[in-house]
């Protein structure tokens, strides 16, 4: 008897279980961990299933090492996500191997998409159809460590503005032991972690040259404008001894732990960095060099429809991807992760330019450049094997910088075939 | 009674005909088969996949085209192998004589010494038990320049300059080696102390009565019937410092493998070019050249080691 009881609730449980599956469409979401991302997601999901009660989204989360190969690895085997997020470098391998689909015309017009949207956008555009939409955009700026410049007798509330007082500020700064070893950086050197940007679509352009042309499949860095972008930069270290390779491991750390007055990162540093307790930060744009040309390294992650979602999934998937465009989730976004909002009207308020952080990285947003990557680990593998030979193996840069140019469009012309 | 059991058998059919000895050897195979077929499935089957994969251009996501030889070329003509090549030979030969003489020398002594033995033991066999990871990032802490580095701390105290370890082409791979050695350390240290353990203590005793000095006892008797034991130990090692991958991979994650690629070894290779590059036909290749070098590398130690 009671068995039979235990049987009818088992299976009155099912029945509720599946009629409220069969009410709701659910979805899943894939992004990398990162704790604050994660957050605002949640938060936007949770928003978007108050606004469409039918639809279901499920997060799924994992470590940025293995998110490439977990999504292809997933979508190809038929599972995985309806809508996932990619780097903007990833796009032409999501593509090639039917990943993702190209967002329909009548759900996401490209007339409006370039409209609203930064013109960094077109990143995600093959022919006439768009891939993905950003929620957000980063871009780099100087951070700077405002007791240190108050100890070192600078101005806290007027950081460099060139690389000429990028460099006089970074010596002021930094501390040395007895046997002149570096205790406190003045400007860290990380070419692992932005510096490779910095020196690629900044550097070396306000050195008078372009790192690519004929849309970034050929190195066209192996000049003089290259070598002076290359030698600035390994100079902070070797002529200067501002800063050190390696030290406190990555710059970010240093910056963190207050042992380096000045590092180069992105806007989505901004939620670690506004933990720090010890010591108040400002933010500024990346310098200008002697004649004032500035520029400026814009990236971002899209969503992106997989080919996975059909029909009504499609439909949800397509709801769920506009909604976290809007302005709106840009907003959401803004406050906890701290990146900058993908649509010009949501970003440019005078508001967000007042801002003294974000005023700033949307500055670089204007005249910001974007590289298309092939291999983006691949290619920032060059970069820091060409500072490495010339920091650590005493290589001169005009070598380096040669054997640098013929590695990278060796992987450039690789993943053309 | 006998046409009883004569009937039994003949409905019984195919089992009940068997001897007793071929049902044991069917019931053996049985419970066999489950292992073999889990090792075939998961060991096997993958290995041969590898095999085919290496003549094909597989990137996970364009589907794979045979292309011959060709990953294998590339391979030869790539530099970055044959440094590689090279780095996963020196830790081969600079870590398993290293490793194998400080634990059998430690094992040796070990074994004389009767206070708190299994404690000291113990102590010896504890970073073999610590994840290589943890191990990893704790070193690369040491190795750190001198506001924070506990080496480099100590060098500049004693007015000695600094040295930049996991910074430098020629100190890294000396430098990621020593933790992986001394992790090692604690399993050799047991299988020696075991193999020491295994010596009939008669032949010591024959050995002192005769008047044999210490230092002979160990040539003549000691080193020759630990052979076996020296034999496992040596091939044991050499596979994990051929394979090693963890310990280098966390000792430097900004650089896997650098500074220069100085302390890649192939495994790390093989890792990045699959899951950074997505080259799976090329990364296939390397490991059919791994497994080759294991292989080769195996064979020929137990051929010198355990004839005669």
């Amino acid at each position: 008897m009671r068995y039979r009881h235990m049987l009818a609730s088992v299976a009155l449980g099912f029945a509720t279980l599946a009629c409220s599956g069969a009410k709701a469409v659910e979805i899943e979401y894939w992004q990398y961990v990162f704790d604050t991302r994660v957050k605002a997601m949640t938060q936007l999901i949770a928003k978007f299933q108050e606004a469409n009660p039918d639809i279901k989204v499920k997060q799924t989360t994992f470590p940025y090492a293995d998110y490439q190969t977990k999504v292809a690895a997933a979508i190809l085997a038929g599972q995985g996500p309806d809508v996932v997020q990619l780097f903007y470098g990833w796009t032409d391998n999501f593509i090639s191997g039917k990943m993702i689909r190209p967002l329909r015309a009548e759900a996401f017009p490209s007339a409006d998409i370039e409209r609203d949207f930064f013109p960094i956008v077109s990143a995600m555009k093959r022919g006439n159809d768009y891939y993905g939409l950003p929620t957000a955009v980063r871009s780099l700026a100087l951070f700077y460590n405002k007791k240190a410049f108050k100890d070192a007798g600078l101005d806290p509330n007027n950081p460099p503005k060139t690389l000429d007082e990028l460099v006089a500020a970074a010596e002021k700064t930094t501390k040395r032991d007895g046997s002149g070893n570096i205790v406190s950086a003045g400007m860290t050197l990380d070419m692992g972690g932005q510096d490779h940007q910095w020196w690629r679509e900044v550097l070396i352009r306000q050195f008078g040259g372009v790192p690519y042309t004929e849309n970034d499949t050929k190195v066209a860095y192996n000049d003089e404008a290259g070598q002076k972008a290359l030698t600035f930069y390994t100079d902070l270290q070797k002529k200067h001894k501002v800063g050190q390779a390696g030290f406190m491991e990555d710059g970010q750390a240093a910056f963190r732990a207050g042992l380096a007055a000045m590092t180069i990162d992105g806007t989505f540093r901004l939620g670690s960095f506004g933990t720090i307790k010890a010591f108040e930060w400002g933010v500024t744009e990346l310098p200008a060099n002697a004649q004032g040309v500035r520029s400026n390294y814009a990236s971002y992650f899209a969503n992106a429809i997989t080919t996975k979602a059909e029909g009504e999934k499609l439909a949800a998937a397509e709801k769920f991807l506009s909604y976290v465009s809007s302005p709106e989730a840009m907003k959401i976004w803004m406050d906890v992760v701290g990146e900058l909002p993908a649509r010009r009207t949501a970003a440019l308020t005078p508001e967000n330019i007042a801002n003294p952080i974000y005023g700033p990285f949307l500055k670089g947003l204007e005249y910001s450049h974007t590289t298309l990557f092939k291999d983006e680990a691949a290619q920032r593998q060059v970069a820091i094997d060409m500072a490495n030979r010339v920091l650590i193996g005493g290589e001169d840069p005009k070598t380096s910088l040669a054997k640098a140019a013929e590695a990278e469009q060796a992987i450039i012309d690789r993943a053309k075939r | 009674m006998s046409v009883a059991a004569h009937r039994e058998a003949a409905t019984g059919g195919l089992w009940s005909r068997m001897s007793l000895g071929q049902k044991q050897l069917i019931w053996a195979w049985g419970f066999l088969a489950v292992p073999l077929l889990f090792y075939v499935v998961i060991r096997f089957w993958p290995t041969f996949q590898a095999f085919y994969l290496s003549v094909t251009d597989w990137t996970i996501t364009k589907p794979a085209a045979f292309v011959g030889l060709q990953n294998y070329k590339r391979l030869l003509a790539d530099p970055l192998f044959w440094q590689v090549f090279r780095n996963t030979f020196l830790y081969l030969i600079l870590g398993t004589p290293i490793s194998l003489l400080i634990s059998f020398v430690v094992a040796y002594y070990l074994d004389r010494v009767r206070f708190m033995h299994s404690f000291i033991r113990a102590l010896y066999f504890l970073p073999f038990l610590t994840t290589a990871a943890a191990m990893a990032w704790v070193w690369r802490w040491f190795y750190q320049p001198v506001p924070i580095g506990v080496i480099n701390d100590m060098l500049s105290g004693f007015g000695i300059p600094q040295q930049p370890f996991l910074r430098s082409t020629s100190q890294a791979l000396p430098a990621v080696l020593a933790p992986a050695i001394w992790a090692g350390l604690g399993f050799q240290i047991i299988i020696f102390l075991a193999g020491l353990r295994a010596i009939p203590i008669t032949y010591y005793e024959a050995a002192r009565i005769d008047g044999l000095s210490e230092g002979a006892i160990l040539r003549k008797i000691t080193l020759p019937l630990l052979k076996p034991t020296l034999v496992f130990l040596v091939v044991f090692s050499s596979i994990g410092f051929l394979r090693i991958f963890d310990q280098v991979y966390n000792i430097n994650t900004n650089d896997p493998g650098g500074p220069l690629n100085a302390t890649k070894p192939l495994v790390l290779m093989i890792y990045q070019t699959a899951f950074s590059s997505y080259e799976m036909g090329y990364a296939a290749a390397q490991t059919v050249v791994l497994f080759l070098i294991l292989l080769m590398i195996s064979l020929v130690q137990l051929r010198l080691m355990s004839d005669r």
